[in-house]
């Protein structure tokens, strides 16, 4: 066992963790953190998306080991202050950009990812920012109107379905 | 996973004598070695980690008009400066790999030394001429690919740097396997002034292979129509239930004859 500590969520954290322990493991069962997804645990799905040193990372593809003295920011980290829904989780709300939600936590990052470096992304360049999320549920087209309305676009031409 | 110990030394120097223990591996950016580890395909006693070493991150241009690109560098990274050097054709290969999370996190020294039959930048390395830049020697790209998996690489061998000529002209087409998105076939065309590379991926049972032919007649006339009597043989394509050998061969012409017309 060794020690690591990072900065979760804007809080230092320190934990013991195996040369094996993975960014997502210690995440979810040393911090209790468990809105981070486990889906594939193969890196195809993205639902456990977080992010680190502010880039869009797989947890599940990530040691722990490798993120000491990292910023590591997860689903439970991107509220507002007081609380309530950010711009992009309302838009999911909004937009009914969820069914089960299992994806959902991944989604957000990935979305708050993209819109860092593009704050007006095309319909296309959503989709394909988002080629590393799988959601099994929604058919996408909500997750897409919901980023393109967080990111202040009109969304009412986009199909419905 | 087999547990292991890990090591995040912060120079070569470090990285190398850590590398001395007996199974002790590389880690650059896992996106490959991770997965890997978790089937239990490898079990290494040590991982030592690449990604604390700044000396073998980033981009930049030589006087002899290479682009240098550090070991340690992540494809988001490459996709940038090739584009801000003058090498588009490569910011297209990297900018398409996986997805922008494995973007961030895999690097072209752990790409380089896995030598996936489909990985995409070693045709990039084979089309140019690339050098891999070993802590200990430099590497030319025709004696670098090894076949399946296998490479020129010894034992703690770190690449540390890979130097690739900017083509005049370039570009990289790949046909990608839908679930994967790996390339089924891809192939880089490169046109320098006095020569044209054409490098094919995910085709061939010994690897990645520079198609000679279609360079010596692109070499002569610069067009897709120059190439589109030239076919590849069907033997030794690799065949798989996601495509026959006579279909990767078929394909070798079609992404050879669109990254030409790409790169006019
Ligand atoms: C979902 C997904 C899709 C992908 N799609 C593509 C694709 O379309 N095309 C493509 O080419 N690749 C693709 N990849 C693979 C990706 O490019 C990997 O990043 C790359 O193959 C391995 O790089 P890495 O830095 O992650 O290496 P690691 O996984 O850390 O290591 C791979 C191997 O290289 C060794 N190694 C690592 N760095 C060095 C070094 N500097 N010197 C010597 N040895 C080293 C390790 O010991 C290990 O054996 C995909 C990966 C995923 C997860
Ligand atoms: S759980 Fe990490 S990508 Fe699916
Ligand atoms: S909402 Fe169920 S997987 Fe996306």
């Amino acid at each position: 066992m060794a020690s690591v500590t990072m900065n979760v969520n804007g809080k230092p954290v320190t934990g013991e963790i195996e040369g094996r322990t993975l960014l997502v493991e210690f995440l979810r069962n040393g911090l209790s953190l468990t809105g981070t997804h486990v889906g594939c645990d193969t890196s195809q799905c993205g639902a456990c998306l977080v992010h680190v040193d502010g880039e869009a990372v797989k947890a599940c593809t990530m040691f722990a080991a490798e993120a000491e003295g990292a910023e590591v920011t997860t689903i439970e980290g991107v509220s507002n202050p007081d609380g309530s829904l950010n711009t992009i989780q309302q838009a999911f709300q909004d937009y009914h950009g969820l069914q089960c939600g299992f994806c959902t936590p991944g989604m957000v990052m990935s979305a708050a990812a993209l819109l860092k470096d593009n704050p007006s992304p095309s319909e296309q360049e959503i989709r394909e920012y988002l080629q590393g999320n799988i959601c099994r549920c929604t058919g996408y087209h909500n997750i897409v109107k919901a980023i393109m309305a967080a990111s202040g676009q009109d969304v009412s031409r986009i199909a419905a379905e | 996973m087999y547990n292991f110990d890990f090591e995040r030394p912060k120079s070569v120097a470090d990285a190398v004598k850590a590398l001395q223990t007996e199974e002790a591996q590389p880690l650059g950016g896992g996106q490959t070695l991770i997965p890997t580890l978790k089937q239990r395909l490898a079990m290494p006693s040590k991982l030592v980690s690449l990604a604390g070493i700044d000396e073998i991150k980033g981009v930049c241009k030589d006087d002899q008009n290479r682009l240098c690109i550090g070991g340690g560098t992540v494809h988001r990274v490459i996709a940038e400066k090739a584009m801000s050097e003058g090498f588009p054709g490569l910011t297209g290969l990297a900018s398409k790999i996986g997805d922008p999370a494995v973007r961030n996190r895999g690097t072209i020294g752990g790409s380089l030394a896995n030598n996936d039959p489909s990985a995409c930048y070693p045709a990039a390395a084979m089309a140019t001429g690339a050098t891999i830049v070993t802590d200990r020697r430099e590497i030319a790209a025709d004696d670098y690919f090894k076949g399946l998996f296998e490479t020129a690489l010894e034992e703690g061998e770190i690449i540390t740097e890979v130097k690739m000529p900017i083509p005049e002209a370039s570009a990289y087409m790949k046909f990608e396997q839908p679930a994967s998105r790996f390339p089924l076939v891809g192939v880089f065309v490169a046109r320098f002034s006095d020569r044209v590379g054409v490098g094919v991926t995910g085709a061939s049972e010994s690897g990645v292979f520079r198609w000679t032919e279609a360079e010596r007649a692109l070499g002569s006339d610069f067009s897709a129509d120059a190439v589109k009597g030239l076919s590849v043989p069907a033997d030794g394509m690799i065949s798989d239930l996601h495509g026959t050998a006579e279909y990767r061969a078929h394909l070798v012409g079609v992404m050879t004859r669109r990254a030409v017309a790409a790169a006019q």
